[in-house]
């Protein structure tokens, strides 16, 4: 048996914040996102959670597991090996109900990096070329699911809205990797001070916590150097 | 009370591709039920097709009779000649906003073989070919002015004398119910594959347009369409990609054979869904299922592991997570399942909905992408072209929905339909009954997987009418546990079932009164295609709580109708 740990609160009913015990005596093959769907089903109606794809692609049903972030749906419980599971919702942001958390802060850092390909230049009749290499560059990195477990796990976003966080960098450097974007010097620029790559202390935890084992940490590593290139180049 | 020239209701990647359109000319909001990020679009896999050629020699005219024969010849082949045609220009410019296209050693986008396609044309990006082309989508939507209404469930259409004045929706987070009037509304609500207990589908798949159409008094075409991908991982049904296959993947049975010999000589593994998903069923039923068991193998061992992590990294992880095998090592358990929605909402070929089988349109509405019946896949889709219809036919509909928009005035918004919307989610909240959405889903899932699946026959749909209506009896005495407003995720789950349940009759009740065999639609009774009485659409309306059919010609320019053997 798996005592489910599961934190509560609805701003309807309750004052402050509260936990609730489930148990659940069978979680052979059970998901996370399986176990909140049987507590939702068979237990409390009332429990709130978002999930919709369980294949961990739509990156909706990040949540903290004893402690750690991570997808639901392709957590094994088994895999866990404890007896009693804590599940909270992604610490950092306000709760809205239960396990659901206003996102209005992490997708505001994402919009204000300019997540798109720019190109002004005339594009071709048929595809742009790009080389095998250069396509590999921005492989990582354009694989990002955006379900917040990496920037919710830094201790930096958590004490300072205005870092942009390792999603929103990883964005970043998602671009100014693709041969094909062609503002990298204004992508560099903003992200090159106290509130972008230089803020970041290089824990590690976000790199840890990505679902689909993106290289975070890595990737502002990378914006760190052609920051440094660019830099070094201009002075010559 | 809002107020947008276009609205558009569903942020995947129909949605968005007729945003990216409107949005350049007139006002333009999107309301998707769940972040557009996490529209089901990001989990399609293998590819997007268009003749391209970039692989070997490659034409239009070949992608055509591909798609034709694959659709057993219930497309309209004037709607499906214009996704064919649009399909390179249109993967071009989805090239240009940045979609993360895998690369041939020249540096052109990668294409591979795909099942019922003469040629290999699925352009991709790895196994993730969905998602960069939603998360790309966005991004772009992103350069121009428009208003995202993220996590409102949208709940009716209303329509004035037969003209959309626009439709309702529930801001999850506060439980508000606002009226959005609109010049053009635009549906890409999505496919409908929840309604199977086996499904490749997201949960947030269940079909809400078509309820809304059924209700506000619109019809349905050719629901009883609907897609059994053969690859799904075993008792999940998440997608193994037709990419699997089309990199050289085998299919076996519990004997070590590749039984698609018996079955599709020619195209073996890269037949048509339908018919490999038959072929599976026909193993598993005559017992030579993995030892005795419902499910069959996909071997990917002999690509390498070199092969499989690089074309298949995401299938290599799923496997992983969710049957515990490692495909570089063991074959992978899979079973047919409920993959995708040829059925719909009918419209023109510009997007425009339409209200009967005489293709009247309906003033000011439109529809694009799973939800919607063009109808470019006829009675079968092959892979690959479900993108390409959600991107070119999104944009079809953006223009027509724009070109509409700046040519007409705001209908006024009638004010009885949003107090009779409200009134209904209230006495929905207010339900004190003994049933539970949940447990009515899992009844009615069972139902229709048992008696309207791959193989089909009278009585077993006679039975699952039967099942359906007593589950939609059993609705009316549903009780609430959660009365809060603030993102009550049961209520959600209840309309949403009410959604399913509402269309689910309508597909048992098209699928007993089609008297053949055509593409995912079998009937052991009717074993045979049969063109003289059944080439035609269904189109089906609920009327007073009963479902009534009428049938519509099917568009046929070049292409007579032939035997279809693979």
């Amino acid at each position: 048996m798996v005592t489910f740990r599961v934190f509560r609160f609805s701003p309807e009913k309750d004052k402050k914040p509260r936990y609730v015990d489930y148990n659940i005596e069978d979680t052979c093959g059970l998901t996370v996102l399986d176990a909140l769907k049987l507590i939702k089903t068979d237990m409390d109606p009332s429990l709130s959670f978002r999930h919709s794809c369980r294949s961990a692609i739509c990156g909706s049903c990040a949540v903290s597991v004893n402690g750690k972030n991570m997808l639901a749906c392709n957590t094994q419980v088994d895999a866990l090996g404890k007896s009693r599971i804590v599940i909270e919702p992604l610490p950092g942001y306000p709760v809205i109900n239960d396990l659901v958390v206003d996102f209005a802060p992490f997708f505001g850092q994402y919009r204000s990096i300019r997540p798109y390909l720019v190109s002004e230049s005339q594009p071709p009749e048929k595809e742009r070329i790009q080389s095998v290499e250069a396509r590999k560059r921005y492989d990582a990195p354009a694989q990002c699911i955006m379900c917040a477990a990496c920037t919710t796990s830094c201790p930096i976003v958590w004490t300072d809205d205005k870092y942009l966080g390792p999603a929103a960098l990883t964005k970043v450097w998602r671009f100014v990797a693709d041969s094909r974007d062609e503002i990298t010097d204004e992508r560099l620029a903003m992200v090159n001070n106290e509130y972008g790559v230089w803020r970041c202390h290089t824990m590690f935890r976000c790199a840890e916590a990505c679902p689909k084992e993106i290289d975070t940490t890595e990737a502002i590593e990378n914006l760190r150097r052609e920051v440094l290139k660019r830099a070094f180049s201009r002075r010559r | 009370m809002r107020k947008h020239d276009v609205v558009i209701v569903g942020g995947g990647l129909a949605g968005l591709r007729a945003a990216i359109e409107t949005s350049r000319e007139v006002d333009t909001a999107i309301i998707s039920k769940i972040h557009p990020l996490r529209s089901h679009t990001g989990a399609a896999q293998g590819g997007i097709a268009a003749a391209l050629g970039n692989e070997t020699p490659d034409s239009m005219e070949e992608h055509a009779f591909d798609t034709v024969k694959g659709a057993d010849y219930l497309c309209d082949q004037d709607a499906m000649e214009i996704l064919i045609n649009e399909a390179p220009k249109n993967i071009y410019e989805l090239e240009h906003m940045g979609v993360a296209f895998s690369r041939t050693p020249e540096g052109k986008i990668a294409q591979r073989a795909f099942g019922g396609h003469s040629k290999p044309r699925a352009c991709y990006a790895a196994d993730w070919t969905g998602h960069t082309l939603l998360h790309t989508l966005y991004e772009q939507s992103l350069r121009q002015k428009m208003t995202f209404y993220d996590e409102w469930f949208a709940l009716s259409v209303a329509l004035v004398n037969g003209t959309c004045a626009g439709v309702t929706a529930l801001d999850m987070k506060t439980g508000r119910i606002e009226a959005f009037s609109a010049k053009s509304v635009i549906f890409t609500t999505g496919g409908y594959g929840r309604a199977f207990k086996i499904t490749s589908n997201a949960a947030a798949n269940t079909g809400d347009g078509l309820g809304m159409f059924l209700h506000a008094g619109l019809p349905l075409e050719d629901m009883e369409f609907v897609q059994f991908h053969p690859t799904g991982l075993y008792q999940h049904g998440i997608l193994v990609t037709e990419g699997a296959r089309g990199e050289g993947g085998y299919l076996l049975n519990d004997k070590g054979e590749r039984f698609m010999e018996n079955y599709a000589p020619e195209k073996m593994e890269l037949a048509p869904r339908d018919v490999i998903s038959r072929a599976m069923q026909t193993e598993v039923n005559e017992g030579r299922g993995i030892g005795g068991s419902d499910f069959l193998h996909i071997d990917l061992r002999h690509l390498g592991k070199e092969k499989i992590l690089e074309k298949l990294p995401q299938i290599h992880t799923l496997a992983l997570d969710f049957v515990g095998v490692d495909a570089i090592t063991d074959p992978v358990p899979i079973q047919p399942t409920a993959h995708y929605s040829m059925g719909g909402l009918p419209t023109t070929i510009d997007g425009n909905v339409i209200s009967d089988a005489k293709n009247t349109p309906v003033d000011g509405l439109f529809a694009a992408g799973e939800c919607a019946c063009v109808s470019v896949h006829g009675a079968n889709r092959l892979g690959t072209n479900s993108l390409l219809d959600a991107v070119v036919y999104g944009k079809q509909a953006g223009i027509a929905a724009r070109d509409h928009a700046k040519g007409t005035q705001f209908v006024n918004f009638p004010d009885e339909h949003l107090r009779e919307v409200e009134s209904d989610v209230a006495s929905l909240l207010a339900a004190d009954g003994k049933e539970s959405a949940p447990k009515l889903l899992t009844n009615l899932q069972n139902a229709m997987t048992q008696l309207c699946g791959i193989y089909r026959v009278k009585e077993d749909l006679e039975l699952c009418i039967e099942r359906v209506k007593d589950l939609l009896e059993r609705f009316q005495n549903i009780g609430a546990a959660d009365k809060g407003r603030i993102f009550n995720t049961e209520l959600i789950d209840t309309i949403q079932t009410r959604n399913i349940l509402e269309f689910s009759e309508v597909m048992a009740v098209g699928a007993l009164a089609r008297e053949e065999s055509r593409g995912a639609h079998y009937r052991t009774d009717f074993p045979k295609r049969d063109d003289k009485d059944w080439l035609k659409h269904t189109m089906a309306w609920m009327e007073d709580g009963k479902i009534r059919l009428d049938y519509k010609p099917v568009t046929i320019t070049k292409w007579e109708p032939q035997e279809r053997k693979y």
